[in-house]
């Protein structure tokens, strides 16, 4: 019996420590990048455009990063939602629930969640070699929509997919077509329409892999689609790459930046769903 | 009237019906065109060749991915190594034992963890986790490590990955019915053992399938694990060499490659390796998920 209790004794230490080692972990992430960031960080970084000679350590800041993926991340998520949304209503108003097609269109979209946005990139890259396209805003913008289409798609289904079905029949037995009942079908589902807006918002802007090879990288903010640009993730990246302090320092800036934006995005998406349900029926 | 509403529902069945197959088609014109784009090394070397040789002097035409593959191998595994018992055992605690005021902390701590970009994450590895390794843990082992090494990047990338394994052992073990857990304490069981041989035992096959694809993920992490790698092209011998693992030998050498068309061609065939790899565990591990979800 003894040996039970102190089995159970053990189990439990090691549970505790694995939670605080989550929780320090966090801690430490934030922790850093907020330190180090904060005594770097200045208006004038998020101000204005590199000046001359910025990555040896001269003045100016990276205002065209922040710019550059805003301009990504925004064109993106609207033409992802415009073609994801009529997917989502697709398979959960017109299919049936066991029909083979929605099994293998959701089976579909989590493989391509899976695929590592590299990948994307690599692909994206020689596509746009093969149209004759190169590394440009759009080149990001095209391999972005890509990479948070699945996103979207298999994190609205999943609040979709418990639609009541009673709901839809209401609306058919009141001689609605299948189309006329999206109005009820919006309205149920626009928490998680937000949610995952809000869910790829934040990986589209974290990414770095993806626009690598498809937006380039410039000093100046875009003025067409068909110019380079620079991502935030990519300026922290390259800027952690140079060998002067004060660039490096710089860096850290960019990544509060980052950081912030991302966490108040998840934040606002946790908010959403937990308040915006009004409209839903359990 | 009537008709231009039925045409209307048509028109748009069949627009999303489109739409829906078009994305669908997506997965194959991806692998398609990557393996179009590594036909040419493919025919000029065997693959087995690529996979096992180790020489990388793509100037000289010699593409050996062995270093790559076995860097990519030691990253992951060590990923595993360290995130497998921690979120177990993370998970465990939020479900079988854990109040209230506890989860509420723990699941917004999970959450930030992962909507951190890989950017933040390599940030976060050069300033906290190779400085630690250089300056404390490797002196104990070997007489000198720069810090950006195998086992840094293995850190990084379990972190990674922590919360995508956590919140799957959560939804898995909260689907054990709580008939079973009950008739185990029933019998006399303690919590531990409970959790052990009736929710452990209950969701193996869950839990196995979560590591695959957590496993799948942690494959295709490029930026964080470049930044922390070292970036050396040789085969790693122990956790404190740096490693070069294929997401970051693509994203590093993207500039170069168009001097060359088979130096293209290699890197599109490692992009191409990924995908394959990747998509047979997802399609793997989402299987064997969903069927457990279904009972």
């Amino acid at each position: 019996m003894n040996k039970l209790v102190v089995k159970e004794r053990f189990a439990r230490l090691l549970m505790y420590l694995s939670i605080t080692v989550v929780l320090i972990l966090v801690a430490s992430i934030i922790w850093t990048v907020f330190k180090r960031g904060f005594r770097s960080l200045s208006w004038e970084m998020v101000s204005s455009l590199p000046g001359g000679g910025f990555y040896i350590g001269k003045s100016g800041g990276f205002l065209n990063a922040i710019v550059g993926s805003l301009y990504i991340v925004l064109a993106s998520t609207a033409i992802g939602l415009i073609i994801s949304i009529p997917v989502v209503f697709f398979l959960n108003v017109y299919l049936k629930s066991k029909s083979k097609l929605a099994y293998v269109a959701r089976l579909a979209f989590d493989v391509l969640f899976g695929i590592p946005s590299i990948v994307y990139g690599a692909f994206a890259f020689t596509l746009m070699i093969y149209l004759g396209l190169r590394t440009s805003l759009l080149g990001g913008i095209i391999v972005e929509t890509l990479l948070i289409i699945p996103i979207l798609i298999r994190s609205m289904d999943e609040v979709a997919k418990n639609f009541p079905r009673d709901l839809l029949d209401a609306s058919f037995s009141l001689g609605a077509t299948r189309w006329e009942t999206m109005g009820v079908v919006m309205r149920q589902i626009a928490p998680g329409i937000a949610t995952a807006t809000l869910l790829s918002v934040g990986r589209s802007i974290g990414d770095a892999a993806g626009v690598m090879f498809t937006a380039g990288f410039s000093d100046t903010i875009p003025t067409s689609l068909s110019q380079q640009t620079a991502t935030l993730p990519l300026s922290i990246f390259f800027q952690l790459s140079a060998p002067q302090a004060e660039v490096q320092n710089r860096a850290y800036a960019a990544a509060v930046v980052l950081t912030i934006i991302v966490l108040i995005i998840s934040l606002l998406g946790r908010f959403i769903t937990n308040r915006f349900s009004k409209h839903k029926l359990r | 009237m009537s008709n231009l509403r039925i045409i209307k529902d048509r028109t748009a069945s069949g627009a999303m019906r489109t739409v829906t197959i078009v994305a669908l088609a997506f997965v194959l014109v991806m692998g398609w065109g990557l393996y179009r784009k590594s036909a040419p090394i493919l025919s000029e070397i065997p693959l087995w060749d690529l996979l096992t040789d180790s020489t990388w002097q793509p100037f000289k035409n010699k593409f050996g991915f062995f270093p790559f593959v076995m860097g990519t191998i030691w990253v992951t595994v060590i990923a595993v190594i360290i995130a497998l018992p921690l979120s177990l055992f993370t998970a465990v605690f939020l479900t079988e034992y854990s109040r209230r005021f506890v989860r509420k902390i723990v699941y917004p701590a999970l959450d930030i963890l992962a909507s951190l970009p890989s950017v933040i994450y390599g940030v976060w590895g050069t300033l906290v986790v190779v400085p630690w390794i250089s300056d404390k843990l490797a002196p104990y082992f070997v007489s000198f490590s720069t810090g950006y090494t195998t086992l840094a990047a293995g850190i990084v990338l379990s972190i990674m990955i922590l919360p995508l394994l956590v919140s799957l052992f959560v939804e898995l073990f909260t689907s054990v019915s709580n008939e079973l857990r009950d008739s185990s304490y029933a019998l006399g069981a303690t919590r531990w053992q409970t959790a052990q041989s009736v929710v452990l035992r209950k969701s193996l096959p869950g839990v196995f399938a979560s590591v695959v694809l957590a496993i799948s993920r942690a494959l295709g992490e490029t930026i964080a694990v470049l930044m922390v790698c070292g970036n050396l092209p040789a085969v790693p011998h122990s956790v404190f060499d740096s490693c070069y693992p294929i997401p970051a030998l693509i994203a590093n050498n993207y500039g170069e490659m168009l001097s060359l068309p088979m130096y293209e061609s290699a890197l599109m065939f490692a992009a191409l390796l990924l995908f394959v790899v990747v998509l047979v565990f997802n399609l793997a591990s989402r299987l064997v998920l969903r069927k457990i979800e279904q009972k």
